[in-house]
């Protein structure tokens, strides 16, 4: 592989006063044609074109994105992974995600700072208690780790916690394996790894018409020029909508703006990731010192990259009262990004009713944990022209038929 | 937050309302007579268009009464807004 990072390299390029550091990725003009386009360079459309190239020897493949890579979703999350979801069917899919996650420092030379810290999901009812209590169980029958602490214990992990407050914290659960990773590295990460695999990452090239013929696909009309494609893939989260109706095709999907904050840095007091659906809101601290933040969506549909005052004002209400110790703490940066919600609160990955058109999108508020996992199960939906039996139940035919996979508020948390 | 005009109340903060999603759609005279297709296009299907959206709202903390608003997504800015009533008898 080009520049590999490794000590050596490191030590190589300190002698020469870190001025040699390649590029990680090159900037190609679009070719004419090409096996595989992948409409969206976030985490999850460069995870597939990774995944295209590396497993199933498809090197032939563009990623189109109108803005820079990493620019959207992938960049305005609050990083956290986990798998501790309820239905079988989702936590396998999350499961293979945590898998790949767990290696995917080494498989991509990348380090995307995986940060196993743990996963706590407060219960502050007797319903909440006897749900997780259940949740734990079905993610040990289907091999996801997860515990039960009792208040000693959760006072133990996190001291700063207030358990006796207006809505008192009767126990949580605990996924070891779950943590963090930074998450414009995991971009980057997969972005310069298919590159070295031969793949184009076309940045500031929105796509403006898909262009089908007899119910198959011919290409991409973008910002520069058509793009004639085998297969077009989209990746496109809160804009699927709007590229499914260049498509003509329809979607469930609701975008909504989803809020996050950042603290300015102090020191180390939460080490682990802490969410509570009662309450409503997570926090963690990154490694830079800031306390991440986040709860849930606006209320209103909308592609702003902004939201509404008081969902912030709720959100910060629910973290002080989880730790009234931070109420004095003062917010740095504040942000939205537009989460395409769909009414089961599950991913599609699909394909559709156009041959050779793929769609990937719907998952909402929890999509980056899933990265690796959705590129994965992506890649081989594409490459086979079949579902992998990981995605299989995340059809679009779901919809139709009624099997609907009723994550909402079943997974324990605000996806 | 959005100030919101609602037909009724004026302008009033987003806090007072609450969304109830796209607009228009009607629930079918003849369920049964559909296919699969058709219901799960009524259910799950949604527009969710970048630009002007008719959507619905509900004064919940005011007159309680709700309303079809057109708003842009891109800005969120409020084009108009009027009482449901008026607007199904356009559409109709």
């Amino acid at each position: 592989m080009r520049n590999r990072y490794s000590l050596f390299s490191l030590v190589r390029n300190g002698l020469s006063h870190n001025e040699k550091w390649g590029r990680a990725w090159h900037s190609p003009e679009p070719k004419r044609e090409y096996d595989v386009v992948i409409v969206g360079a976030g985490g999850h459309g460069l995870a597939t074109a990774y995944y295209l190239a590396k497993v199933h020897g498809i090197r032939n493949i563009a990623v189109v994105e109108k803005g820079w890579l990493g620019g959207g979703n992938t960049a305005r999350n609050t990083t956290i992974v986990r798998s501790n979801y309820l239905w079988d069917e989702s936590a396998q899919l999350y499961e293979k995600a945590m898998q790949l996650w767990e290696g995917l420092s080494q498989d991509l030379n990348y380090n995307v700072m995986f940060s196993q810290r743990g996963v706590m999901n407060l219960a502050h009812t007797l319903q909440e208690v006897r749900d997780t209590q259940r949740r734990i169980n079905a993610n040990l029958y289907n091999g996801v780790d997860g515990e039960w602490l009792s208040r000693e214990q959760i006072r133990q992990q996190v001291p700063l916690i207030n358990l006796d407050s207006r809505y008192p914290v009767l126990g949580a659960s605990f996924q070891r394996r779950g943590g963090v990773a930074r998450h414009d590295a995991v971009a980057w990460g997969f972005a310069r790894a298919a590159d070295q695999l031969g793949v184009d990452i076309i940045q500031n090239c929105p796509v403006t018409h898909i262009r089908k013929k007899d119910g198959a696909i011919e290409g991409v009309e973008t910002g520069k020029g058509f793009i004639r494609a085998k297969k077009v893939a989209v990746v496109a989260a809160g804009h699927s909508s709007v590229i499914a109706d260049m498509a003509g095709i329809r979607l469930p999907l609701e975008s909504h703006p989803l809020q996050a904050l950042v603290s300015e840095p102090v020191k180390p007091a939460i080490n682990t990731v802490i969410m509570s659906n009662a309450v409503h809101a997570y926090i963690s601290q990154s490694d830079k010192g800031d306390l991440v933040i986040g709860a849930g969506i606006d209320q209103y549909t909308g592609y702003g990259q902004r939201g509404s005052f008081q969902s912030i004002e709720h959100t910060l209400q629910a973290i002080v009262e989880m730790f009234p110790s931070l109420s004095r703490v003062r917010m740095n940066r504040q942000w939205g990004g537009i989460v395409d919600i769909c009414p089961d609160a599950c991913p599609i990955i699909s394909k559709t009713a156009i041959k050779g058109l793929y769609f990937n999108c719907g998952w909402g508020t929890g999509g980056f944990k899933a990265t690796p996992g959705s590129g994965w199960v992506f890649a081989h939906t594409i490459a086979n022209d079949e579902p992998h039996p990981l995605n299989a139940p995340f059809s679009i035919d779901r919809f139709y038929s009624g099997h609907l996979i009723d994550e909402h508020g079943a997974a324990a948390v605000a996806h | 937050m959005l100030v919101i005009r609602c037909p009724w109340c004026g302008e009033r903060a987003e806090s007072e309302f609450n969304y109830g999603g796209e607009a228009g759609i009607a629930r079918p005279a003849h369920p049964e007579q559909l296919s699969d297709e058709q219901w799960g296009d009524y259910l799950f299907m949604r527009k969710n268009p970048l630009g002007l959206h008719r959507e619905q709202w509900v004064h919940t903390h005011g007159c309680r009464r709700w309303f079809v608003a057109q708003r842009d997504t891109r800005n969120y800015t409020f084009t108009s807004t009027e009482p449901l009533a008026a607007a199904n008898k356009e559409q109709a």
